[in-house]
């Protein structure tokens, strides 16, 4: 049992300094505050055209509906990794993670559990001004039931999970293998955004394109959050979001931690 | 004269010689790298064309005629950033001091920066845009005439322009940015992205922001109306179209007076 609240101790002080180290960059966190909100009216402008387009109702979206996926989505960006870069991958490159195995401490919990105490506090300077500059001078639908919004609380940080543990298995561990992982950085980039619904909700796409969308861990980590704190699933459908949010976690945190193993076993430290 | 003056490009030529033969002998990362950018260029035609998977207009045009407003966006934007991109890593020259090294050579600063680095990965991209490009004009029923060639010769000789001071303007802000470089992100991609659409559903402060001020309706949608014959939006003169050199002349202002700006702000990396 003491070993259980130590283990929960030592995360809990990695994740306030994930959540520290971030905050001493607050010109980043405004100039990311910045692209934000303006490619948020950029958004704003082409897809409330789309709407109007199609006569003021699209695949369940109205006007509302969809100014409150465009806010909270770009609110979200700051604290869902789209970029693919990830430390771990440096470290990685550079042999320094040979010393990260020395410690007592699981390397994969520990580097996913950094990334999300630095997506957590980016929540702050750049998700919630993004929301509110969207609520105040666009307007947007929010749900009614106050259950969304717990609910909404817990399925963004899943969301935050999903996208670090994802990063980590897709671009991080490869490099065991690799080495340089920079082409994979690159490629996580180009899909990441595109297949989590960041520029047009997944559901709008085609049939063939939103089924495959699903079978990727992306719109876990964007489109899903989106949806349960904008009502536009609730009650069960918001619950079932949330459960495959859960399993997508579980999964990729398993195949994560298998090739960790695996990658350790494998591991040459350059020049060592 | 003129053999003083070829002597004098002699070093940036060699440089970006160097620069394409280091990118080329690595032929695996640099296929690797080629087909990313083509993915990219993939991905964000694929933004554009899902909308018109919904709705068969958009701001007044059909899927065909947007595809010539995102062709020759894309093309101009991926020619720019190939030559002029690498001026986004000027904050990681000034945070790692390695900016002055650039000022120990007897050559203009920006000249060295702009040809420190050539992507050539970034050529799978423009070949994107030059198909949507070459489809667009194909299946449009454009009123073929001299003119109407010459604007298009016009139109991407002033778009790449336009781009490509959009990195300068963004390289001077980085002076004074540094760690917030994402600001400038917000125009420059944003420009792209902004480029890239239909300009005619835009709000009037978009208009102000990315019609005129960094003058992104210019390098592709404003020309491309002309050539289609479509008047949109309405509230604007056709022949705006032709104003496209006057954008880029002006983005170059805009670039050189933030770059002037910019290298009279910094003080040396405290070597």
């Amino acid at each position: 049992m003491r070993g259980v609240t130590r283990t929960v101790r030592v995360y809990w002080r990695i994740l306030v300094a994930g959540f520290r180290r971030q905050s001493a960059y607050v010109m980043a966190a405004f100039g990311g505050l910045v692209a934000n909100t303006t490619f948020g009216l950029l958004k704003v402008a082409i897809l409330f055209a789309t709407v109007r387009a199609a006569g003021g109702e699209l695949e369940g979206y109205d006007v509302a509906l969809m100014s409150t996926y465009i806010w909270i989505s770009q609110g979200l960006l700051g604290s869902i990794n789209m970029s693919g870069r990830i430390e771990i991958a440096d470290r990685i490159k550079s042999g320094d993670v040979a010393v990260d195995f020395l410690r007592p401490l699981d390397v994969q919990g520990a580097a996913i559990t950094t990334e999300v105490g630095r997506a957590v506090f980016n929540l702050i300077p750049r998700g919630l001004p993004s929301v509110l500059i969207g609520g105040i001078f666009v307007g947007m639908a929010l749900p009614a039931d106050p259950s969304a919004y717990a609910l909404g609380a817990v399925s963004v940080l899943l969301a935050i999970a999903v996208s670090a543990a994802t990063v980590y298995l897709l671009v991080g561990v490869p490099g065991f293998w690799i080495v340089e992982t920079r082409g994979l950085q690159i490629l996580y980039m180009v899909v990441s955004g595109f297949l989590a619904g960041l520029f047009v909700p997944i559901w709008l796409f085609p049939d063939v394109l939103e089924v495959a969308a699903q079978a990727t861990p992306f719109p876990a980590t964007m489109m899903y959050p989106v949806d349960v704190i904008s009502g536009r699933a609730a009650g069960l459908d918001a619950v079932a979001l949330v459960a495959a949010q859960v399993a997508w976690l579980l999964g990729v945190l398993a195949v994560g931690q298998l090739l960790t193993r695996a990658g350790r076993r494998h591991l040459e430290v350059q020049g060592g | 004269m003129a053999e003083s003056a070829l002597s004098r490009l002699r070093p940036y030529r060699e440089v970006l010689a160097s620069r394409a033969r280091s990118q080329t002998s690595y032929r695996a990362s640099f296929v690797l790298d080629l087909v990313s950018s083509l993915l990219i260029g993939v991905v964000e035609l694929a933004e554009v064309s899902i909308l018109f998977h919904n709705v068969v207009r958009l701001g007044g045009l059909e899927f065909s005629q947007i595809l010539l407003v995102f062709g020759l966006a894309d093309l101009c934007f991926s020619l720019a950033d190939m030559t002029f991109g690498h001026c986004d890593n000027l904050p990681a020259y000034l945070r790692a001091g390695t900016l002055d090294v650039f000022y120990l050579r007897p050559q203009p600063l920006l000249m060295q920066l702009v040809t420190s680095d050539l992507s050539l990965r970034r050529l799978a991209r423009a070949l994107v845009g030059l198909v949507a490009l070459v489809v667009g004009l194909t299946i449009n029923d454009i009123a073929w005439s001299v003119p109407h060639a010459v604007l298009l010769g016009l139109a991407i000789v002033s778009g790449y322009a336009t781009f490509a001071a959009m990195f300068v303007w963004a390289g001077g802000a980085q002076f004074f940015l540094v760690e917030g470089a994402e600001t400038t992100n917000a125009f420059v991609y944003g420009g792209r992205y902004a480029a890239t659409q239909a300009a005619s559903v835009w709000t009037r402060p978009l208009w102000v922001v990315f019609g005129f001020f960094f003058p992104m309706a210019f390098t592709a949608f404003l020309p491309a109306m002309w050539l289609l014959g479509v008047h949109e939006p309405d509230w604007l003169p056709h022949w705006l179209g032709w104003c496209a050199p006057v954008a880029a002349v002006w983005a170059w202002a805009l670039a050189l007076l933030s770059w002037r700006w910019g290298v009279r702000h910094y003080q040396g990396g405290g070597g």
